[in-house]
């Protein structure tokens, strides 16, 4: 079977991390229980005439892939594939709003055709002209995950050579609304970097898009190797026997990671899981988080997937992620753990190449 | 009449999300499709649905659009001659 490398990322999120040439050194915070996405001026990289119709999420996958492409340089890939939780929910509000408000009638395409969950894949395709394999994953916290497990893979088989992969997620006012109204998003917070002291529950909601390109042959541009990937919907035993599992099955140990990267929202409710393997498992290991800086969205790891590539390559580690005082400065093996509410569990593994 | 022109520049430009155009750059006479604002056939359907809408006037046959939608001016005077609301 091949190996397969990232050779290429592209991140725009509540941070200015569209500038792919600085790593978090300068942070935005906020006093706000939604964080909105620090935008790239779209304009310089999509036609007017297209971009009218395209709500923020189309544009933030659309950037963010042709930043990805530009950074591998390449102009076409064998296939698409992309993780959303809700898909185009902007447009999806604004149809259905519609459907209420004017009593089943008058009912404009625009919104309709851009509000389905593969739009921003479709987008991508019709852009560089790429007629091959185009997929969205639909499933939850765990759609990023899982277009990144088809992309793996299809690499590992040589049924592709290069891939260009992303989670992408918008906001939509209406469903935010909603988690608030059910307590999945706090009721206030003073800063957003503090979510871990908050004490409450729900998380800081957010939204972004997060691109790479990853291929079966090693590259200048590369980042890191996957190593592994595993999903779970619910589960059946402690995260802590599940990590053991997932880490042997690598062929690997325990103290072969040099770096755990963790999902923790500050949600009082869900952290435990978190907790469980960041006080015990992995008490001995470095450990970072990072939706501190990006919210909470159903694909926020692709965000920690773009700091770890980030982290491998440079081997260096922002501050702002650290999570205990544990000092290592060389990372080999970076182990990415992630859930949402308890429910769709991920582990991901990457090695430095 | 001229409140009625006024009144269709900025829904078009609401509707059809004309970011970059102002309702002083819209000519009355300015062709809507092809050189002029350069909408497109899904243009079309969303000014159909304006027209319902806004004035109750249903288009049977959207052939009929490319007629009533080739300016401003046309828009007006047909809505002016047709409308119900």
């Amino acid at each position: 079977m091949k190996k397969v490398y990232i050779n290429s990322i592209a991140s725009i999120s509540a941070q200015k991390t569209f500038d792919n040439t600085r790593f978090l050194e300068e942070i935005c915070s906020y006093a706000e229980t939604v964080l909105p996405v620090v935008s790239p001026n779209y304009k310089d990289y999509i036609l007017p005439a297209a971009a009218r119709r395209m709500a923020r999420g189309i544009k933030m996958g659309v950037v963010a892939s042709k930043l990805a492409l530009e950074e591998a340089e390449l102009e076409n890939v064998d296939a698409i594939i992309i993780g959303t939780g809700m898909g185009c929910v902007r447009d999806s509000e604004k149809f259905v709003s519609a459907i209420i408000d004017n009593d089943e009638q008058y009912l404009t395409p625009t919104s309709f055709i851009q509000s389905t969950h593969n739009t921003v894949g479709g987008q991508i395709a019709l852009g560089i002209g790429c007629k091959g394999y185009n997929f969205t994953y639909v499933h939850s916290s765990n759609s990023f995950e899982s277009s990144l497990l088809d992309a793996k893979l299809m690499l590992q088989n040589d049924e592709a050579n290069t891939i260009l992969i992303g989670g992408v997620d918008e906001l939509g006012a209406h469903t935010t609304e909603l988690h608030k109204v059910v307590n999945h998003v706090k009721k206030n917070i003073e800063n957003s970097l503090d979510i871990l002291k908050s004490n409450t529950e729900g998380a800081v909601f957010g939204e972004g898009a997060n691109f790479f390109t990853l291929g079966n042959e090693k590259k200048s541009s590369t980042y890191a190797e996957v190593i592994g990937i595993k999903m779970y919907n619910t589960l059946k035993s402690s995260i802590s026997d599940l990590a053991k599992q997932f880490i042997t099955s690598q062929k690997i140990a325990i103290a072969h990671i040099d770096l755990v990267i963790l999902g923790n929202n500050g949600d009082v409710t869900f952290d435990g899981n978190y907790n469980e393997l960041s006080s015990e498992l992995f008490a001995n290991t470095q450990q970072v988080y990072y939706k501190h800086l990006c919210g909470e969205f159903n694909t926020a790891s692709s965000f920690g997937f773009w700091l770890a590539s980030k982290i491998l390559k440079n081997q260096h580690l922002p501050k702002v992620t650290k999570l205990n005082n544990i000092n290592d400065s060389s990372f080999k093996y970076v182990l990415l753990y992630n859930q949402y509410r308890g429910k769709n569990h991920s582990f991901t593994l990457l090695r430095k190449c | 009449m001229e409140a009625l022109k006024q009144e269709l520049k900025e829904n078009i430009i609401e509707q059809l999300n004309l970011e970059d155009i102002s309702v002083a750059e819209i000519g009355d006479n300015d062709p809507l499709f092809g050189d002029g604002l350069g909408l497109d056939s899904i243009d079309a359907l969303e000014l159909i649905v304006m027209l319902d809408k806004d004035y109750g006037i249903k288009l049977t046959d959207p052939k009929e659009g490319k007629v009533i939608f080739e300016s401003v001016e046309v828009m007006a005077n047909y809505i002016s001659a047709n409308r119900k609301k």
